[in-house]
């Protein structure tokens, strides 16, 4: 905008305003996140003593060696790559096709079949009856426990079809409907090559979701092999520090819980860093994306 | 922008097919037959929407068939359908129990609590990020704010636990630091729900600006010019153009926000719950999970979250009502 017209003493002090406001949420957001990096490779006892608050004191790798060599946190990430990728793709096979289907306006019945998707984000059977048809279909402790009961989500659909809507022009179907190419082939040989945008949009936030996730597991799975990297990460990070607070155990019982807490409190910080590596790692290239998938969903709303 | 958000879903979708000349040329033919054909043509359409629509009859409908067990005695061996009817005793012990108005307090109070002060947040964070020119550091505040809406839950909850720690956490040592004595936030009550909503401020904050950032950029330059011209200082012009332009987005917000205040996302609860600190935590949809799925009583845990969706459609409606009335913006 315009401000070349020269600015008031007012709008100066504003302005100062403005920029230390921004600058302390910058801060307070950004500190916790320097603390967990610096903290996962310094010494524990310096971290526990609060000697280390900004930079690392000490630095060890002894954290991450200890997490390479945990089994169970190996099992985890390997189970949750299995599920991200076999979950996001169930999503985007139905949500894709789906979405393409009700943008078509000479589709009968689309606002219907809308209305009865959109309706489940104000009304659902709730969290028992979900769960007993998960039970009842026989799926408690199968991998599709992790991916079917989350198979779509509306806002998702919504988003997806709005894309449909505006981004494809209406011209290519028309022509293609001329040419004879039925509904299939039109979608794989024109929609789909079209649609690179709203499929990277749409991987991703199904994808953030399934890796994120722990309560489908906590519900659905028993088996700790199959346990995604959040439940792994829920033993360690939150259970065990429970114990260390609620528990006046005495002898070795209490010794033996003390090293199975310093145990965690040296990997802790390393764990949320190594669990949340692979969002770290796309999070900058792919921002304006998810950004972008935020703003269509906006513009709906 | 502001008009687009004032507008329901199906309005807009109106506006976007207008110009679809297709559309038009088909509308010219008689009524039934161009539905017949229409369906008879798009025939392939319905299995692209086949697999969204059994998910959603199979994971949404047939749950809402279920909760009739909230009326029931459920009985695994004899079905939803085969299991007795006991009308609204579930309900009435629900209400009738010692917890029941623990239970509402916690819910209402962490609820009302986030909201007045996570709604604000949000807008003031985005007005301010729109008075910046410099794009670098503007786009450093929003990346790095934006960061910790990918964080996920158990990660969050495991940092609030590792920094609130009475005796290793950064935080109380902070506190000692400046001379005051530690505090135990997790394991004391009165500390729960700012811990809960604080957290909350911090990961979603940014996230959040998103909306209302799409919204200002949408106002035309012009207005500021003009208000330049006129002598409006900067908070002027941010009272008198840019609020207006985002109050559409505000509302519709303030309405999903209150239209789910029941519908607490419990999941983060869930993870800092503690024995010492149930009397402030204990929520309904934590209440109807351990209820349900710890006791396995399942009818009565149903019972409780039909009362709390109930409570929270009444109010989805209800908020959206006062808003058409007074703003002209609204869900539906």
């Amino acid at each position: 905008m315009n401000t070349s017209i020269h600015e008031t003493k007012t709008d100066q002090i504003f302005k100062v305003f403005v920029y230390i406001f921004l600058t302390g949420a910058l801060v307070i957001v950004i500190y916790p996140l320097i603390y967990i990096i610096s903290a996962s490779i310094s010494n524990p006892s310096a971290v526990n003593s609060g000697k280390m608050w900004l930079y690392p004191i000490d630095i060890t790798f002894d954290g991450y060696k200890l997490i390479f060599e945990n089994g169970a946190i190996w099992r985890g990430y390997l189970n949750t790559i299995f599920y991200t990728a076999l979950g996001t793709f169930i999503n985007l096979a139905v949500t894709i096709p789906a979405a393409y289907a009700l943008s078509r306006k000479d589709f009968a019945g689309r606002n219907l079949l809308m209305g009865m998707f959109v309706l489940t984000m104000f009304f659902s059977g709730g969290l028992i009856p979900t769960y007993l048809v998960v039970k009842n279909l026989g799926l408690i402790d199968t991998i599709w426990a992790m991916v079917l009961p989350n198979a779509a989500a509306v806002w998702n659909i919504v988003i997806a079809r709005v894309f449909f809507q505006t981004a494809i022009p209406k011209e290519l179907e028309e022509a293609a409907i001329i040419d004879g190419a039925s509904n299939f082939k039109m979608f794989i040989k024109i929609i789909l090559p079209l649609s690179a945008p709203i499929i990277a949009v749409m991987a991703l936030f199904y994808g953030v979701g399934h890796w994120n996730g722990y309560f489908n597991a906590l519900i659905y799975l028993s088996d700790k092999e199959m346990f995604p990297l959040q439940l792994v990460l829920r033993e360690i990070l939150v259970l065990q520090e429970m114990s260390a607070q609620s528990t006046n155990l005495t002898g070795s019982m209490a010794e033996a819980i003390h090293s199975k807490q310093q145990l965690a409190a040296i990997i802790k910080y390393g764990v949320m860093i190594v669990s949340t590596l692979p969002i770290i790692i796309v999070y900058p290239f792919l921002q304006r994306y998810f950004v972008k998938g935020v703003m269509i969903g906006s513009l709906k709303g | 922008m502001s008009s687009s958000t004032a507008t329901s879903p199906l309005q807009k979708e109106e506006e976007i097919n207008r110009g679809s000349t297709y559309h038009k040329l088909k509308q010219e033919k008689p009524r039934k037959l161009k539905k017949r054909r229409k369906i008879l043509q798009n025939w392939q359409l319905y299995i692209f929407v086949l697999p969204a629509f059994l998910y959603f009859f199979i994971f949404h409908y047939i749950p809402m068939y279920g909760v009739q067990i909230a009326f029931k005695n459920f009985n695994p061996t004899l079905g939803i359908w085969g299991s007795e009817w006991v009308g609204f005793d579930h309900f009435t012990r629900f209400f009738q129990s010692y917890y029941f108005w623990d239970l509402l307090k916690n819910t209402l109070g962490i609820s009302v609590y986030e909201l007045i002060v996570g709604f604000p947040l949000p807008i003031i964070l985005a007005l301010a990020l729109n008075e910046v020119k410099d794009s670098f550091f503007k786009r450093t505040v929003q990346t790095v704010t934006y960061a910790p809406h990918f964080i996920s839950v158990v990660v969050m909850s495991g940092m609030i636990i590792a920094f609130l720690s009475p005796a290793t956490g950064i935080i109380n040592h902070a506190i000692q630091f400046l001379g005051f004595g530690p505090i135990a936030f997790l394991s004391d009550p009165d500390w729960f729900k700012t811990v809960y909503v604080l957290s909350g401020v911090w990961q979603s904050t940014g996230w959040g600006t998103i909306i209302y950032l799409a919204a200002l950029s949408g106002v035309d330059p012009q207005h500021h010019e003009a208000a330049i011209v006129d002598g409006a200082t900067r908070f002027q012009r941010i009272w008198h153009i840019n609020i207006p332009a985002i109050v559409p987005a505000m509302i519709i917000l303030l309405i999903l926000n209150v239209g789910s205040i029941m519908a607490l996302s419990f999941e983060k609860i869930l993870l800092l719950q503690n024995p010492l600190n149930l009397e402030s935590s204990n929520v309904i949809a934590t209440f109807v999970y351990k209820a349900g799925l710890l006791d396995a009583q399942y009818s009565f845990a149903s019972a409780v979250g039909l009362f709390n969706a109930v409570i929270n459609a009444i109010l989805l409606i209800v908020v959206n009502k006062i808003a058409k009335k007074t703003s002209e913006t609204s869900l539906w």
